[in-house]
């Protein structure tokens, strides 16, 4: 009797484990508190280089923050340029190679200040939590996050794979 | 008494009973017919049962019969229950016929496509969670477009062209004619008229998500003039801002997350995913029927609408008190 309570009681926290990744808060607010440095657009620094940051963005364990980032790629046209990840007039964002560094905070970065030739700057047109979902879901087109986080179809005709599904490359 | 409990306890301006179209009529007029005839009916039905309750109850005997008894035949007695089921027979099924070809023939009506020569095309895109309408024009400088509140006028024919841009809604307004999905991909024709003037309340009728509930709209029929009035003053771009405050809340709005979903026609402001507010003031309600559109309200909505109508797609806006102010005498200002 004492185990099957035990084989009970096992299976209800690892099931119950795997409830953060659907939680969605009404009130949102970045999962990274302190700003990052927006405006350096160079990563090359004279003399030492600086410290790494390793922002940890939250939402790239959130499925429902990740669709929300699907959802606003195409809301707010990113995919006018960059395409559905293969990239047009903008860079491609579904392959390995990243002009302007493809961790979290720099494309964080990216998204607030722009980049030269082309990416506009959407500083304080699009809430910062917003941008975070942003972030995360640009890094599921690549294959870099977790399978059952990613999203795993579109909303209309996919001419590719689901970001669930890609696999990320490996030099 | 049915008909007084139907016509009494309903809400006056969302509420199929009381037809203010012809189409509406129509259905209203089945509808009654169906509820009358069928209360009778139910009515009769019990009457009989509890005859024939009590009537058995009264003729039981409660000797018990032999095995072998041999049971005498009663012709008489089967001839009248034949006869009674086989009239009953019968007059359901002339009854059901006649429900069945009077519910066909409305339907038929009430479903065809009406006379467009004279009808004015209202384009209405469902959203999550609110309504996008665009009265269609040839011309293309004659072309409106608001949202959550459709004006039309009295006596003509309207001709909705119904849409979706996200999942499955459905347009009704119980005043004016019965429900139609509004389906992705397709679209769908659906005419309306209103016969006389007042507003009507409709509700998205097909389960949509999170706040499919708070997805109203005003259908606002008035007569021809006053139509033609508010169609005017909708063509026109937003009014430009007069006081220091309306220039500096129009300076916020433009410099603010706003732009990415609103537009303002006559200013920068050209987004296609909220509602157009080129004339906000001047509609009844905010938030798609959720709120009156008051100062309060605004106010509320704008700084955290998440505590209005939480999962909207709007986020919280950080605004401080002056240039909320100031963004809230703009907004106001857009008539």
């Amino acid at each position: 009797m004492k185990r099957y309570w035990f084989i009970l009681i096992v299976t209800v926290i690892a099931i119950s484990s795997g409830c953060k990744r659907e939680q969605r808060a009404f009130h949102e607010q970045p999962p990274v508190v302190h700003t990052v440095d927006s405006n350096t657009v160079m990563q090359l620094p004279p003399g030492a280089s600086l410290p790494v940051q390793n922002v940890k963005n939250d939402y790239e364990q959130n499925a429902y923050a990740l669709s929300e980032g699907k959802r606003l790629f195409s809301a707010y046209n990113c995919n006018g340029c960059h395409s559905m990840g293969g990239g047009g007039m903008g860079p491609a964002l579904m392959d390995e190679k990243w002009i302007y560094g493809g961790k979290p905070e720099e494309i964080f970065s990216t998204i607030v200040a722009g980049r030269p030739n082309g990416m506009p700057s959407f500083r304080g047109r699009v809430p910062d939590f917003q941008i975070w979902q942003l972030a995360a879901y640009v890094r599921s087109m690549s294959g870099q996050l977790r399978k059952d986080a990613a999203p795993t179809r579109d909303d209309h005709l996919q001419g590719r794979p689901p970001e669930s599904m890609t696999k990320q490359k490996s030099d | 008494m049915i008909g007084l409990l139907l016509s009494g306890i309903a809400f006056a301006a969302q509420n199929a009973l009381d037809p203010a179209g012809p189409l509406a009529g129509r259905i209203n007029s089945l509808t009654r017919v169906m509820i009358y005839l069928l209360s009778a009916i139910f009515i009769i039905v019990m009457i009989v049962l509890a005859i024939a309750a009590f009537r058995r109850q009264r003729h039981t005997t409660p000797e018990p019969e032999p095995h072998n008894a041999v049971i005498p035949p009663q012709h008489d007695r089967e001839q009248r229950l034949s006869r009674t089921v086989t009239a009953g027979v019968l007059l359901s099924v002339a009854i059901l016929f006649v429900l069945l070809v009077s519910s066909f023939l409305i339907g038929h009506k009430v479903f065809t496509s009406p006379d467009r020569s004279n009808a004015l095309i209202i384009e209405v895109n469902g959203r999550q969670w609110w309504w996008d309408v665009r009265y269609d024009h040839p011309v293309p400088s004659q072309i409106v477009t608001t949202a959550n509140e459709i004006h039309i006028p009295v006596g003509r024919p309207v001709v909705l062209r119904l849409g979706s841009n996200d999942v499955i809604h459905s347009f009704w307004v119980p005043n004016l004619h019965g429900k139609m999905d509004m389906i992705p991909g397709r679209t769908q024709e659906f005419a309306l008229q209103a016969d006389r003037a007042g507003v009507f309340r409709g509700q998205c009728a097909e389960y949509c998500g999170h706040q499919h509930a708070h997805m109203a709209l005003l259908v606002i029929a008035e007569p021809e003039d006053q139509f033609n009035a508010w169609y005017q003053a909708q063509l026109q771009p937003a009014p430009a801002p007069s006081t220091a405050s309306q220039i500096n809340g129009q300076k916020v709005f433009l410099s603010k997350p706003c732009v990415m979903c609103h537009r303002i026609q006559g200013t920068d402001a050209g987004g296609r995913l909220g509602p157009d507010l080129t004339h906000v003031a001047s509609r009844q309600t905010i938030a798609a029927g959720t709120l009156n559109n008051s100062r309060e309200h605004l106010s509320q909505w704008i700084q955290n609408s998440q505590d209005v109508k939480p999962g909207n797609r709007m986020p919280p806006i950080p605004v401080n008190g002056n240039d909320l102010n100031s963004l809230l005498d703009y907004v106001q200002s857009l008539k």
